[in-house]
């Protein structure tokens, strides 16, 4: 058999094997002595980190350019279906590699950053920000070619996320704006006759109505991001699939490696929906039934 | 101030279709008005343009001494005085009956939750329904749910209502219901302007009935002269249709 040739044997054992890589953002300490095991619990910590962050960023984006492309000012409403064409008729990939390449050659290099009152920095080695560690306040210091201290967000992780919110958003734009068109013409009517203020109408009535007709919808594309942010792989930021990668190359564990990358992730898919539907079930049906 | 409403020479178009010409009309505080006439003669559109759900083209509307024109402020502001009652309800469902009422005196108002909500069970109990306070719109019958439509329109505690075919989508059997509401609010001296069929509730209540056809009016008259003998050929016939 040409897997024993190799010196490849199958199971589970090399998830205890030592890795031998580094890792260039964690969530939780990792040294590269640590097990493979270990090396993917991180890169599934990062998975789960930007799915989370891309998704409750996408939403937000969602609502305002979907409520916006409904607005009676031309200028703002046309801003806004520009936006959601050109976000959804590039390929993501495309995306990550434009958010990517902006990432790395128009900021300035490091020792150059872009600084906001000399806390928050902006450069080639991505965002530096104060951050509370250790009992207390620690201000990013550029200490010879790094900053030192603080929060970083990587340009891998903001060039990930910047793709995956700005793509995602349109659609998520697309369902709000669907939503709000569905509601019929009498309940904006009786709002405004009512005196209310066209915020207070959208807030009070127009939307918490469009997002029962929103949220299922809504719930695909919050698995198409998580699915999405595997496409990581391609700009280099550390996430399950990235490291799961890594450990492929080495251990030539291929059939374990990938089965695990799909098993990760359709436990993902189908607890994001589990948790959707139940969230979308307790709003759902008040009052409608007779 | 004599006059609530007043509208002078008001035109509308919908594109090039001239919906109404020529409209003078001045209505009294505390006055009743019904407007007759048959359908696409203008009378929704009309009462449509009080509260500015329409816009007009040319002429003038005073609402309670406010001029209607594109300023949004005065717009919002005529819209609180204003209350209007639609043929749809027009309830909103994703909020319980009492919600409906006080959602727009607190967002509206500023009113504090609690006087908005004992004076909404008041009404709700004087449209008799205030054992349905915390259901849902869908929960309740279309005459229930109308009682609460005009409930909610009362609850901003309005000087003019509108009525824009309020029985029309209801069964037989609910009409008499929302009718003795409409007649109990038109007895305690509510401005009222209505667009109705229902020529019971007309003979009744109305101080004046106008009636319209392509767009213009007609012929305005008491309803006692109305009813006996129209003027207008035109009322005349509508009349021997309908009665």
């Amino acid at each position: 058999m040409s897997l024993e040739k190799q010196g490849v044997a199958t199971g589970w054992n090399f998830l205890s094997q030592e890795s031998g890589f580094e890792i260039g953002e964690t969530l939780i300490e990792y040294w590269s002595d640590e097990t493979y095991l270990k090396a993917l619990w991180v890169g599934l910590l990062n998975t789960v980190y930007v799915a989370l962050i891309g998704n409750v960023l996408a939403v937000l984006v969602g609502l305002f350019i979907g409520v916006f492309s409904m607005s009676p000012n031309w200028m703002i409403s046309r801003i806004c279906r520009f936006y959601v064409e050109i976000a959804r008729n590039i390929p993501l990939l495309l995306q990550l590699f434009f958010w990517y390449s902006l990432f790395n050659e128009l900021l300035p290099a490091v020792d150059q950053a872009y600084s906001l009152g000399d806390m928050v920095f902006l450069s080639q080695r991505g965002l530096k920000f104060p951050w509370f560690m250790a009992g207390h306040w620690e201000i990013p210091t550029l200490s010879g070619f790094d900053f030192t201290g603080g929060g970083t967000l990587t340009p891998e992780f903001l060039s990930l996320i910047m793709g995956l919110v700005f793509y995602t958003g349109a659609y998520n734009a697309e369902i709000v704006r669907a939503g709000i068109e569905s509601i019929p013409r009498g309940q904006w009517e009786a709002a405004q006759s009512l005196g209310l203020t066209r915020i207070q109408m959208l807030i009070k009535v127009i939307i918490p109505q469009s997002m029962q007709v929103a949220i299922p919808p809504m719930i695909s594309q919050l698995l198409n991001l998580s699915k999405n942010s595997s496409l990581a792989v391609a700009i280099g930021f550390p996430d399950f699939v990235t490291i799961a990668n890594t450990t492929l190359n080495q251990t030539g564990q291929a059939v374990e490696v990938i089965s695990l990358i799909m098993i990760i992730y359709l436990f993902m898919s189908l607890s994001t929906s589990f948790i959707a539907n139940l969230y979308h079930r307790s709003i759902a049906h008040k009052g409608a039934e007779r | 101030m004599d006059s609530i409403i007043s509208m002078n020479n008001v035109n509308k178009y919908y594109g090039d279709f001239h919906v109404l010409k020529d409209i003078n009309l001045t209505v009294k505080p505390k006055e009743k008005i019904v407007l007759l006439g048959p359908s696409g003669s203008g009378k929704s559109t009309l009462v449509r343009l009080i509260n500015r759900l329409e816009e007009h083209q040319h002429g003038q509307i005073i609402v309670d001494g406010i001029t209607l024109n594109e300023n949004v402020k005065n717009i919002e502001k005529i819209r609180s005085e204003v209350g209007m009652v639609f043929q749809s309800f027009n309830l909103f469902p994703h909020l319980s009956i009492l919600e409906n009422l006080t959602l727009a005196p607190i967002k509206v108002r500023k009113e504090n939750k609690a006087s908005a909500e004992k004076r909404a069970m008041e009404l709700l109990e004087r449209v008799k329904i205030a054992d349905q306070a915390l259901k849902y719109p869908g929960q309740l019958s279309g005459g229930q749910q109308q009682r609460v439509a005009i409930a909610r329109a009362l609850c901003m505690q309005p000087k003019i209502m509108l009525f824009d075919e309020p029985t029309s989508a209801l069964d037989p059997e609910m009409v008499k219901e929302v009718l003795d509401v409409m007649v109990d609010l038109a007895k305690e001296g509510m401005t009222m302007m209505c667009v109705t069929h229902e020529m019971g509730f007309a003979k009744e209540v109305a101080d004046r009935v106008i009636f319209m056809d392509a767009g213009q009016i007609v012929e305005e008259d008491n309803p006692h002269q109305f009813f006996s003998g129209p003027k207008s050929e035109r009322g005349q016939q509508f009349l021997s249709q309908i009665l």
